[in-house]
């Protein structure tokens, strides 16, 4: 019986190890290439997507569904009135350069983020700290200059992640952190590659390597997957090309959520959709399920507001705005507008931009809105649309999560100024008890929705294909993140 | 006449006449989206099939011939109507300043590479069909201007325009009255060449989607937009391709064609 | 001669000078600000203006296009914005694609056209001929990024042949030949069928020439006179043409590079363009422009070298 239970241990031992010889690498594709490997400078997702808790982490980090957990911080503790935090650093990390992991780094990379000369994209989520002090070399104490809910939030982003001096001056081509994986190799315009860090302190994940590749070109991402070059495809950019995935026992399909609320927003300060009755119309004329069935395939969930469907806070406020041309057109003849009007449309890259574009102008022409279509590049649209607010009509996503304050800013690119939106906003800010809170964000969701400030489309959904073998991977996208931690192949 | 000239003149009609017509009448709407009936197969109601958006592709096929037809013409236009004379005047001043001023000038414009240069075209100005026009048209400017050039200089040496300049006519004159007509010719075949190349380069332009904007239909954007649908309904894909390549291989034959029963002896710059 | 290639280089020096201007002042009227295409919609301004200071946009126009020139001339690309590498570099590694991307398609046409030529020549009017003279009217006629989805529809998705798009990298040269085998073909096709017209033409004009009359008159056959001595004559029309083609396939790959995802030359310039990478636009183009400038130099001055009524320009 003892020799029994040895032989069947050794056999296990030998399967396990055949498995994981041929199974022990994965190939992951996204669209976009990063443009370089610095999480703390840039605004590029491709980034994150990339690095976030394979290379780098911060003190803390977001789970597969978007809850914030423990990062590189492991416990903390914090000041009765909100201003003091003290965390309690993981002991034993070491930097993939064999440097050690201490309070000291933490205070390098928080100072870096929030210094004067600061290139980071999100330095808005620093402007409370007041100071970092290093306690001990495993303790670390942070004072804002005023609460702020969202704190551990904010250190849970890409952008938050910790660094070292030592590595700073290279971490653009040669990031250096202290996740799981080490980078290894990046074949500009082809490939990344990683290995697992076989000093990492926390669960060793399961893949020895793994590759990025970058494929932005559909054809091309529909060639690789059925080839089989790539194992997982994260954000894949064909939606039609789905149910051919979902049909071939290979592969399995993943459709997730993200936090981009997809709309079509309108210049409010700017003839004619200053008029509320305007912008009314356009919401009426709009047929949200021909968008999503035409510009994405079907998918994604239409929203009657600026916030994600699944939040549990979230409001469903569609029937404010349900599809009717004949309210739009009468909407139109109470405004002054019965002959129509002609706007500009443009549209940054994203399909779900230009398809959706061309649909819903198709839409708005059968109430009497004319739109003159311009594509533009990224940069283009930042200065045009976003900076210079020199436009009607644009199709954007935004992604952020829990942005629903961008409504608050009379100087976004949309221009909503509404002082009772904003003071609803003040309480919230100075709100902690969550049933208040709730209350509050749903009185936030229904004057946005009630005023029309912006056509409310759909929730942009993220969908993964993936070998069928694989386990592991996040359905969701509550971060720009490819988290490869707890990925392999089959149980 | 050879049967390339009646091959390229009947596929040239054909395309012509398709963009004309689609001023009166096309068979649908290619504005009004009919997304349920969207990738249906060509036949029945909808004889070339729909696209992704359930538009009817035959309409489509039409409104984007008037579109390369036109952009491919005024680039053209621009091309003889500023490269002929530049060309017409180096020869004139054969051996001067000028002269080699707009030669360089000439090889200046060749050294860049012109989808490049589109690209930074677009890129400054926004993409639209008169920027696609416009950057097709400058790098006809020196095809024409060369060619030009080096079918006058020979000219000048001959006994009748000796005549003429002892008359005390002006070389401008004489360009626009005795050089111009003897190589009237050449810039036919040239321009129908310069044509099909610019009916490929407005669909280069417009498939990166630098080109005319939508709703305006273009071949070369239809193929963007049909480029992730190619292994699910081909035709969508298949179809604006065949619409170039046809328009193209009937212009060639046209030039190739006009030419043969022209004069012969003359030679095209084809790049 | 001396004097000649001396005229020929300052205007080659005037041409680059031109060429930088023209360059830096397209590159730079292209609207979008590079620094806040960089940081997103979330940047602060006064973190704008930091990397804009550490990008030297700051600088005056002029000073930048000085020390943009300066240090080209002393081999120095600048630093890539968005890379943060030098910009060399990111032309070393692209250059190992469209270089050997153009070298492929430029064999592969030669290696069609001029048996199909030769073939079309020494048998005119036949046929062959007829058959030949069509299917290149078509090559010549047909999208190459169109036939590029073709042949991905036909090989990559349908027989998987071959992979859609992507380059490994010449680790595993074989592997590397193979991802630039679509890619070339898509390439090669239109310019061998002009390389087949322009042999074809070429050939017919030779055997027209004194030389092969008398040649067939001391009882050579049509074809010994094509092959000992049309041949080597048509070949210099053909060789222009051929280096012609070359510059046009290492700067004309963009749009396949982009069908086929290959990082090469064309790709940089246009995801720099898109990022407002401007230094590296800037850089890359200047590069084609120079060695578009410089291959029609040399090739003026050996053909004055070997021809000496061609200084005077015809």
């Amino acid at each position: 019986m003892h020799h029994f239970k040895r032989l069947a241990a050794s056999t296990a031992i030998v399967l396990c190890a055949s498995g994981a010889l041929a199974q022990d690498s994965i190939t992951v594709a996204i669209q976009l290439e990063p443009p370089n490997l610095d999480p703390t400078s840039g605004a590029a997702q491709a980034v994150d997507s990339v690095l976030y808790a394979n290379v780098f982490e911060g003190l803390t980090r977001f789970d597969a569904d978007g809850a914030v957990v423990r990062g590189l911080a492991q416990s903390w503790d914090i000041s009765d009135d909100g201003l003091v935090y003290t965390f309690n650093l993981a002991a034993g990390v070491t930097f993939h350069d064999g440097t050690t992991m201490d309070a000291e780094d933490v205070k390098f990379s928080l100072d870096r983020a929030r210094a004067e000369d600061s290139t980071n994209a999100q330095k808005v989520l620093f402007e409370d700290i007041a100071d970092v002090t290093v306690i001990d070399p495993l303790t670390v104490q942070v004072t804002l200059a005023q609460p702020n809910g969202m704190f551990l939030f904010n250190l849970a982003w890409g952008d938050a992640v910790i660094v070292a001096p030592e590595s700073i001056e290279t971490i653009a081509t040669n990031p250096i952190g202290t996740g799981p994986f080490t980078f290894t190799n990046w074949a500009q315009g082809d490939r990344i590659d990683m290995a697992r860090n076989e000093n990492y302190w926390g669960a060793a994940p399961a893949l020895e390597t793994a590759t990025f590749r970058f494929i932005s070109d559909p054809t091309a991402a529909f060639a690789a997957m059925m080839a089989e070059d790539v194992d997982v495809f994260v954000g894949y950019p064909a939606p039609e090309n789905l149910p051919q995935f979902e049909a071939d026992p290979r592969f399995q399909v993943l459709v997730g959520n993200t936090e981009g609320e997809t709309i079509l927003a309108m210049n409010n300060q700017v003839a004619p959709f200053d008029n509320i009755l305007v912008r009314q119309a356009v919401t009426h004329a709009i047929d949200r399920q021909a968008i999503i069935d035409g510009a994405m395939f079907g998918l994604g969930t239409p929203i009657g507001t600026h916030f994600a469907p699944h939040n549990p806070d979230y409001v469903d406020l569609l029937a404010n705005s349900q599809f009717d041309p004949d309210l739009s057109r009468a909407l139109l003849e109470e405004a002054g507008m019965a002959d129509g009007f002609t706007a500009t449309l443009k549209l940054p890259p994203p399909s779900y931009a230009r398809r959706g574009g061309e649909i819903i102008a198709s839409q708005l022409r059968a109430v009497g809105i004319e739109t003159e279509i311009t594509n533009l590049e990224w940069a283009q649209w930042l200065e045009e649309v976003f900076t210079n607010k020199d436009f009607g009509l644009t199709i954007i996503s935004h992604t952020e999560p829990m942005d629903i304050n961008i409504y608050a800013n009379p100087d976004y690119y949309f221009q909503y100024d509404n002082p009772d939106f904003r003071a609803v906003l003040d309480e919230l800010n100075a709100t902690t008890d969550p049933a208040a809170r709730s209350a509050l964000l749903a009185q936030a969701q229904t004057i946005i929705s009630e005023d029309y400030v912006n056509a409310y489309l759909f929730q942009l959904a993220v969908a993964t294909v993936a070998r069928a073998e694989i386990t592991g991977l996040w359905v969701n996208q509550p971060t720009a993140a490819v988290d490869l931690t707890g990925v392999s192949w089959g149980n | 006449m050879s049967r390339n000239l009646i091959i390229g003149a009947g596929l040239t009609l054909f395309f012509t006449a398709l963009a004309a017509l689609s001023f009166l009448w096309t068979p649908y709407d290619i504005e009004l989206l009919d997304i349920p009936n969207r990738l249906m197969t060509p036949g029945g109601a909808h004889l070339l099939g729909t696209d992704h958006f359930g538009r009817d592709i035959l309409s489509m096929i039409m409104m984007g011939a008037r579109t390369s037809i036109a952009v491919a013409l005024v680039a053209v236009g621009i091309g003889m109507g500023l490269g002929v004379p530049l060309g017409l005047w180096a020869a004139a001043r054969h051996g001067s300043l000028l002269d080699d001023l707009i030669m360089r000038g000439n090889d200046l414009v060749f050294a860049f590479p012109s989808l490049v240069i589109a690209i930074l075209i677009t890129a400054v100005f926004g993409p639209s069909a008169i920027n696609a026009i416009i950057a097709i048209g400058i790098f006809n400017i020196p095809v024409f201007a060369r060619l030009t050039r080096s079918a006058a200089l020979p000219l000048w040496e001959r006994d009748f325009i000796r005549a003429a300049r002892v008359c005390g006519k002006s070389s401008a004159r004489i360009s626009a009255e005795h050089i111009l007509p003897n190589i009237t010719n050449l810039m036919i075949v040239q321009g129908t060449i310069q044509f099909s190349l610019g009916i490929l380069a407005e669909a280069a332009l417009s498939y990166i989607g630098l080109g005319a904007q939508p709703p305006t239909a273009s071949w070369g954007r239809m193929l963007a937009d049909a480029q992730t649908l190619v292994s699910l309904a081909p035709h969508v894909a298949l179809i604006p391709g065949f619409a170039i390549l046809l328009t193209v291989l009937g212009l060639n034959l046209l030039g190739d064609g006009l030419r043969d029963w022209l004069d012969p002896k003359i030679r095209v710059v084809r790049t | 001669m001396i004097r000649y290639a001396l005229g020929r280089f300052a205007s080659l020096v005037i041409s680059l000078i031109v060429a930088s201007i023209v360059i830096f002042a397209v590159v730079e009227v292209i609207p979008g600000d590079p620094a806040a295409f960089m940081l997103g919609v979330n940047a602060r301004p006064d973190t704008i203006a930091a990397l804009r200071a550490e990008m030297g946009l700051d600088q005056p126009l002029i000073a930048r296009y000085l020390s943009w020139v300066g240090g080209m001339m002393q081999g120095d690309f600048g630093m890539s914005w968005t890379y943060k590498t030098p910009v060399a570099d990111l032309i070393g590694d692209r250059v190992w694609v469209s270089l050997p991307l153009a070298i492929y398609a430029l064999i592969l046409s030669t290696i069609v056209a001029f048996p199909a030529g030769i073939y079309a020549a020494s048998r005119r009017g036949s046929a062959g001929d007829t058959a030949i003279m069509g299917a290149t009217q078509l090559g010549v006629a047909i999208p190459n990024f169109w036939f590029a989805m073709i042949l991905v529809l036909i090989f990559a998705i349908n027989l998987r042949w071959f992979s859609a798009g992507g380059f490994p990298g010449w680790g595993n040269p074989l592997a590397a030949i193979k991802a630039l085998t679509l890619p070339a073909v898509a390439l090669a096709l239109p310019q061998a069928a002009i390389l087949a017209r322009v042999m074809r033409s070429s050939l017919l004009d030779m055997l027209g020439e004194d030389f092969i009359r008398t040649a067939r008159a001391k009882g050579l056959t049509r074809r010994q006179a094509l092959w000992r001595h049309a041949l080597r004559n048509a070949l210099i029309p053909v060789l222009t043409i051929i280096g012609l083609q070359f510059s046009f396939l290492l700067a004309g790959g963009i749009i396949i590079e982009q069908v086929f995802f290959l990082p090469g030359l064309g790709r940089l310039i246009f995801q720099s363009i898109s990022a407002r990478d401007l230094i590296v636009v800037e850089s890359v183009v200047m590069l084609l422009v120079f060695t578009v400038i410089m291959v029609n130099f040399i090739v003026d001055l050996t053909y004055a070298a070997v021809d000496p009524r061609l200084r005077v320009r015809a």
